[in-house]
């Protein structure tokens, strides 16, 4: 490029603005307008009552204020962590294992490409179609507690949806079902980028697999998995369609599901765009700060 | 020394056997659920009551029928949801492609803050400015349209970054340069030489756009109030309702299965493409 | 510099093809979608009776020659519809959601009531009234009455008062009184009007009346069944033979929340009435007994007592006569109610259920047919008995109800040839509207929610599930916060 004249390269180079345009402004109008404008109205009294609208009137931090100062806040803020952490932790184990043995060359499994396709498939299933079936399955006569009384395991039926941890166990193992093929591939794709020849010369040195996979693979994969467990962490945070779902809105029992955007889409409901606003806000500010913890702690050791 | 080897070589035995069995495990997992939900969708209310069994019954099309002719809209939602997807992955692809290609091979004033900005903005969740949208959308008049659901697809950082990637090692600068001494205008050389070489790519991220918006549920149920306008999504999630008028359970499996069975089989069809185009996208992850 | 030209113009085409793909959406109607019965019409008779047809040539669609020619009608279901396209003289269907009276286009907007999504879009499209098209302009809207004070409200503005089209109290001299307190405005004027009277009762099994109590009898079963300790009693012993009272503690809730003394809300804080928590002390007292169940209404678990051989074995649903005719599943082989199973008593307190009433949106520019559609479904004693016969509606009318209730060929299939008329009218009398309130669609549906973790122990006592209560009431309405 910096071989051509000058003039050129400039003529060429504007054309570069240009095609940032669109994106540009579809940003613009789409994305930062409604973020700005949800900041503003973070800081004003507004909503419906009945067919009546109440404000704007600005309070400040206000409604900053009421949110943080109410115990179930935080409560929604830990149930998302929660189970989000539920089917995290299982989804990494198991794609690590699964990961490593795909691309295990003396193991030679047969059939990658059909367990390939099987474990990526409820990736791609409607989340709220999903939450529905698992609603419909689980239910006092559903097909589960059906079968489960037949085989004998149960007298009579269990009630998955009046238990707290049922109702976040099934949450997170759904979320699980449908992120633990997606991570697989991402893993094995970072496991296959590895030098062979780092491999072999374990071996050469008589490391067992484990050693292999503990004192090689893990390290040089770090990055994908920051990658992935930044990915995760956001999308955990923004846990709706699921839980929202298996519990008809209601986080129930007791608010024990009830995630952080649940909470959002309450507010928007009820037309309180302040209180949605506030929250939205606070919602920002902590997936910044989770990504950030993240980053810093996993890429510390890293040889940059 | 031997002894260890031969241990060795017996545990490949057993670890390949362990492996198989997990494998065998989670696919069952995974397709346990789409099993029952065929099964369900054949049988009628009455036989759904009376427990589960593992044989499908005669009652498909007669629920399916239902289904089509209850009072939600599932025909109208599946087209909504057709064009809805279909636009959305062409807009996302192709300007996502365009704005790479700026990124990608042009040099000007600003480029690296530009492009850390799009990185940034990666991370914010959708979610936290659906207020802002919502109110802007409603003073352009903009409610129960699909425009507020397509157009926003054309600045899409996750499918920008997938793209900006797979040019690095996809896109040879020669040919562009060749395109250029031909005398071909810039706009018409990203179309016709561009383009063509990120086929690959496109096709990856095409499937992806339109499976997720697809599945998208949060935004069109605030967009969407209209049930004739309404996605799949919102009417999957209004079998939940309590409305008088509707609870055949075969119907609620019908529904679900008519949802999600089309996207099965058009994975099924394209897996290898989709399975592939993970990993192609992870590796400069 | 030509391809340049082309490439843009191919941009461009692209780009409005785009356009197209959104804008299409609006303009193409659901033409795939054929006309068709749903679930609810399904027993309607192919051929009209007398009635119809004799109403239909006396009342003509009165669409005066210079007001709008497309009537919106703001819905959350088929119900509706269905009742104009089977009774409204000269009503014709052209699709699931449009229709045709005369030469005015009838345009259904379907807007489904989950999570409050029906009034949401209303609220929208009525703040927008006055400036929209006319061919845009809400002409009707619907309300039930657990919201319906929102929008009869007389600041508000937003329903016209029924004298401005025309209407007369003498029009409506036959509706039941608490059909016309639900949308009297504070000065007393009337903005919206209903067919049905949705008095109702206790819908229980007469086998198993008769194998627990010896008695099958309304008159019989009611001495059972008189008040709430009798009702207590008797629920014992139903759980003695394996019957649960009811599926649900949801199926009483009704019955109890109708007869309170006071508001929800007063002075700005809600208040929980002592009948409600009646209902919570009783209805905890039957969950731990195992003599009642705790699944949400309409679930799939809940209807299952609809069988004649179900799991959950059920004695006794609750509810008016929609509950009968619609939701019980009573085409549908080894149901109670094709067997004819059922019969319906007063119960422990009067209560009603439901209900739908046609509000004339302010604003709108096709007076005449409103106020004809008004009147012909919600007055016209010959369409109102059609309704009855016909779609077994417990209609508005005293003197059809009267009719129907001394015709003594009359009988309900479901309800084992039992005439439900004469106890529906009395009880549609006794229904005493004065302490709804415009917050009671989310007191009632979080009350139940936050009741629930109670009954199943989720809840350590009965206060932190009012706390829960309160919480989430909050964040429905913020002005009680």
């Amino acid at each position: 490029m910096q071989k051509k004249k000058a003039s050129a390269v400039t003529s060429y180079n504007k054309w570069g603005y240009f095609f940032l345009i669109p994106f540009i402004v579809i940003f613009l109008i789409f994305q930062l307008i409604p973020l700005v404008s949800t900041v503003y109205y973070s800081f004003f009294e507004n909503y419906r009552s009945g067919l009546k609208q109440i404000g704007p009137n600005f309070v400040g931090l206000g409604n900053y204020a009421k949110l943080l100062s109410q115990k179930h806040f935080l409560t929604y803020f830990k149930n998302t962590m929660i189970m989000w952490v539920m089917g995290f932790v299982p989804q990494i184990i198991v794609s690590l294992i699964l990961g490593a043995w795909f691309t295990d060359p003396s193991l030679r499994l047969k059939g990658q490409r059909f367990f390939k396709t099987v474990i990526y498939l409820p990736n791609l299933i409607m989340a709220s179609a999903f939450a529905m079936l698992f609603f419909a399955l689980f239910a006092d006569s559903g097909p589960v507690n059906s079968i489960l009384m037949n085989v004998g395991i149960l007298a009579k039926p269990y009630k998955f949806m009046s238990h707290v941890w049922s109702v976040r166990g099934l949450v997170a193992f759904m979320n699980f079902l449908m992120w633990f093929g997606n991570t697989t591939i991402l893993l094995m794709a970072g496991m296959l980028g590895i030098d062979s020849s780092l491999f072999e010369a374990a071996q050469v040195d008589g490391a067992t697999a484990t050693q292999i996979f503990f004192q090689i693979t893990l390290p040089l994969l770090r990055p994908i998995l920051v990658y992935v467990m930044v990915t995760s962490l956001i999308g955990g945070l923004q846990m709706f369609d699921v839980p929202q779902i298996l519990t008809n809105g209601t986080g129930d029992p007791m608010s024990s599901s009830m995630t952080l955007i649940m909470f959002l889409n309450k507010h928007l409901f009820s037309k309180n765009y302040g209180m949605a606003g506030a929250l939205s806000v606070i919602l920002l500010i902590i997936t910044g700060i989770l990504s950030m913890i993240i980053f810093k702690t996993t890429a510390q050791n890293e040889v940059k | 020394m031997a002894n260890k080897k031969a241990s060795g070589g017996a545990s490949i035995h057993v670890r390949r056997a362990v492996s198989y069995i997990v494998l065998i495990l989670l696919s069952f997992l995974c397709l346990f659920w789409f099993y029952v939900l065929f099964i369900n969708a054949t049988r009628s209310n009455g036989e759904l009551g009376r427990g589960f069994t593992a044989i499908p019954s005669t009652h498909l099309i007669e629920n399916l029928n239902n289904m089509l002719h209850s009072s939600q809209p599932m025909l109208s939602g599946l087209r909504n949801s057709v064009i809805i997807s279909a636009c959305t992955a062409a807009l996302c692809t192709y300007f996502s492609v365009m704005t790479a290609y700026a990124i990608h091979s042009y040099d000007f004033k600003g480029k690296k803050a530009i492009f850390t900005f799009i990185l940034a903005i990666m991370m914010i969740p959708t979610q936290v400015s659906a207020l802002g949208f919502i109110r802007l959308i409603t003073k352009m008049h903009l409610m129960d349209n699909f425009i507020p659901l397509i157009i926003p697809a054309i600045a899409s950082p996750v499918t920008f970054f997938y793209m900006k990637q797979y040019m690095e090692s996809n896109l040879p600068s020669s040919l562009i340069e060749a395109a250029r001494i031909d005398g071909a205008g810039e706009f018409y050389t990203f179309n016709k030489v561009v383009l063509p070489l990120m086929v690959p790519a496109i096709a990856v991220q095409a499937i992806f756009s339109f499976v997720s918006s697809w599945n998208n549920y949060f935004t069109p149920a605030l967009v969407l109030h209209d049930d004739k306008m309404k996605t799949l999504p919102i009417l999957i999630a209004q079998l939940r309702a309590a409305d008088w008028l509707k609870f055949d359970m075969g119907q609620v499996y019908a529904a679900i299965a008519f949802s999600i069975f089309p996207v099965i089989i058009v994975y099924l069809i394209l897996s290898k493409y989709i399975v592939g185009g993970v990993a192609a996208g992870a590796v400069k992850g | 510099m030509k391809k340049r030209w082309l490439a843009i113009g191919l941009t461009a085409a692209m780009i409005t093809s785009m356009a197209a793909c959104g804008g299409s959406s609006s303009t193409a109607s659901t033409a795939e979608s054929k006309p068709a019965e749903s679930a609810a019409t399904e027993s309607k008779p192919a051929a009209e009776s007398k009635a119809a047809t004799e109403s239909k040539t006396e009342s003509k669609p009165a669409a005066a020659g210079d007001e709008g020619k497309v009537l919106n009608v703001e819905v959350w279901n088929d119900e509706f519809i269905n009742r104009v396209t089977d009774h409204y003289p000269g009503y014709e269907k052209v699709s699931d959601t449009e229709g045709k009276i005369g030469d005015v286009k009838v345009n259904w907007i379907i807007t489904a009531n989950q999570d409050n999504a029906y009034q949401n879009n209303l609220d929208e499209a009525l703040a927008a009234q006055a400036d929209a098209a006319a061919d845009k302009k809400v002409d009707i809207f619907l309300v039930e009455a657990d919201y319906a004070l929102k929008y009869v409200d007389a600041d508000a503005d937003v329903a016209m008062p029924l004298k401005d089209l025309g209407i007369t109290d003498a029009d409506l001299s036959k509706q039941f009184s608490y059909t016309q307190d639900v949308v009297k405005d504070a000065n007393g004027d009337l903005r919206g009007s209903s067919w049905q009277a949705c008095s109702a009762g206790m819908i229980y099994r007469r086998d198993v009346a008769q194998e627990v109590f010896g008695v099958s009898e309304p008159a019989d079963v009611q001495e059972l069944f008189k008040d709430w300790d009798a009702y207590k009693a008797a629920a014992a012993k139903l759980k003695e033979k394996g019957y649960k009272v009811t599926a649900s503690a949801n199926d009483t809730y009704r019955v109890y929340s109708n007869n309170v003394s006071g508001k929800w809300v007063q002075d700005g804080k809600v208040v929980v009435d002592e009948n409600i928590k009646k209902w919570v002390d009783d209805s905890m007292e039957l969950v731990k007994a195992e003599e009642t169940g705790t699944f949400d209404l309409w679930s799939d678990d809940w209807a299952k007592g609809f069988f004649q051989d179900p799991d959950g074995k059920v004695f006794a649903y609750f509810g008016p006569a929609w509950l009968i005719n619609f939701s019980m599943h009573a085409d549908e082989d080894g149901s109670v109610g094709k067997a004819g199973g059922w019969a319906l008593t007063t119960g422990p307190q009067g209560f009603y259920w439901g209900g739908t009433w046609i509000c004339a949106a302010q604003g709108t520019d096709n007076p005449t047919l409103v106020k004809d559609i008004i009147l012909t479904m919600t007055t016209d004693d010959a369409v109102m008995k059609d309704i009855a016969v016909k779609d077994s509606d417990c209609v508005n009318n005293k003197d059809v109800l009267k009719d129907l209730a001394s015709d003594t060929s009359f009988g309900n299939a479901i309800l084992g040839g039992q005439n439900p008329y004469e106890m529906l009218a009395a009880g549609a009398e006794l229904v005493d509207m004065s302490n709804i309130s415009i917050y009671d669609q989310g007191c009632n549906e979080e009350f139940q929610k936050a009741m629930k973790n109670y009954f199943e122990g989720n809840a350590a006592s009965y206060e932190d599930a009012l706390a829960e209560f309160e919480k989430n009431i909050k964040v429905k309405y913020p002005e009680l916060a």
